[in-house]
């Protein structure tokens, strides 16, 4: 049995996103998530950031002025962002839902991914960020619920972590 | 002039704007100078004022939004100057004092010397830049700067001198601020 791709999954994806009041965009692209981009693209949404931090920057600024942001990052991405997350978002209590793609997490990817890969929930878990990494599409949208929930509750960063399985 | 000076200047040239202060010693004289709901003081994520800032702007279009920077700051995160030239926000005013220290660590040197960082954000495709050193040319350049439309750079010239004692620690909790911040970013509703 085939799992259905991110592809197929990108629009009620960012349906879902829309539908729990996430209403700002941002990050840096990674190819596991390119039909989630092309998808906020395709709805006028400009993403494109130049790092991940000045992404998570952004987003604070977004959600000071009252939005809800979405920050879209590799997990190569995530390792620049330890600092924004902890000295500015955790600090000041500035939400975001992280999606972060999951290079590596077999240790079986490019070189550049096979360190980070496989610490990633545990990078996650040190920096007390809540995070899940759903194995369908129905998981994923399950993950939206569950990510907007918590965040409407502690105004602090959620992570989903996208599987490679799931791209297209 | 001195950051003291130069930051009331730029306070009370914008009265009304949403102002993001820079870590360090830019916030302390920002929460120095005056403490109002409007503004946000950062303690840490340097680099990351005018990020913030980009945000802000593009949330809130119909309200002014100020960024209080340094040279050490904005050299830490250039691609910031890029974002902000490429998303155009004409609300945006990022002022940048340069001292040429890093004020807060000892004043090492920063490279703002040898990297006009005013010409760096004109490159990037700011819509007005101007550069100034004293204070009769920073009142004149934020009156300038407060008729036409964004995005602004403006690079002050200052000293690194700091005042003995130094200026006060910020004593706003973080995460009150962002509450009360983001009540006086939201739109004025009729009374």
């Amino acid at each position: 049995m085939s799992r259905p791709s991110l592809s197929a999954i990108a629009r009620p994806f960012v349906d879902a996103l829309e539908r729990h009041g996430f209403d700002f965009f941002t990050g840096v692209p990674c190819s596991l998530v390119k039909h989630v981009w092309a998808e906020l693209e395709a709805r006028g949404l400009q993403v494109t950031e130049t790092r991940e931090d000045a992404a998570l920057g952004l987003a604070a600024g977004a959600y000071l002025g009252g939005r809800l942001p979405v920050v879209i990052m590799q997990n190569s991405g995530f390792g620049v962002s330890l600092n924004a997350l902890a000295s500015l978002h955790r600090l000041y209590k500035i939400p975001c839902l992280l999606v972060i793609t999951w290079r590596g997490h077999d240790g079986a990817d490019a070189p550049e991914h096979n360190l980070l890969g496989p610490v990633t929930p545990a990078l996650l878990d040190v920096m007390e960020i809540p995070h899940r990494a759903p194995a369908g599409s129905d998981e994923l949208v399950d993950a939206v619920h569950w990510a907007a929930e918590l965040i409407a509750r502690t105004r602090e960063p959620v992570a989903i972590v996208v599987r490679p399985e799931l791209r297209a | 002039m001195t950051l003291a000076e130069a930051i009331a200047l730029v306070h009370n040239g914008t009265a009304d704007a949403l102002v993001v202060h820079a870590n360090g010693m830019i916030s302390r004289a920002g929460f120095g100078h005056g403490d109002r709901s409007e503004h946000l003081y950062m303690i840490g994520s340097m680099g990351l004022a005018a990020s913030i800032g980009l945000g802000i702007a593009l949330a809130r279009p119909g309200r002014r939004v100020v960024v209080c920077d340094g040279d050490g700051n904005v050299l830490m995160n250039l691609g910031a100057l890029a974002q902000v030239a490429a998303r155009r926000p004409a609300n945006l005013l990022h002022v940048c004092f340069d001292n040429g220290v890093h004020g807060s660590t000892g004043n090492q040197a920063t490279i703002s010397g040898l990297v006009a960082l005013d010409e760096v954000a004109r490159a990037a495709g700011y819509a007005v830049v101007r550069r100034v050193g004293d204070p009769a040319a920073l009142r004149s350049a934020l009156g300038e700067l407060g008729e036409r439309p964004g995005p602004a750079f403006l690079l002050v010239r200052i000293t690194p001198d700091l005042p003995d004692p130094l200026f006060p620690r910020v004593t706003v909790p973080p995460a009150e601020m962002t509450q009360r911040f983001r009540r006086a970013a939201e739109p004025a509703t009729g009374r």
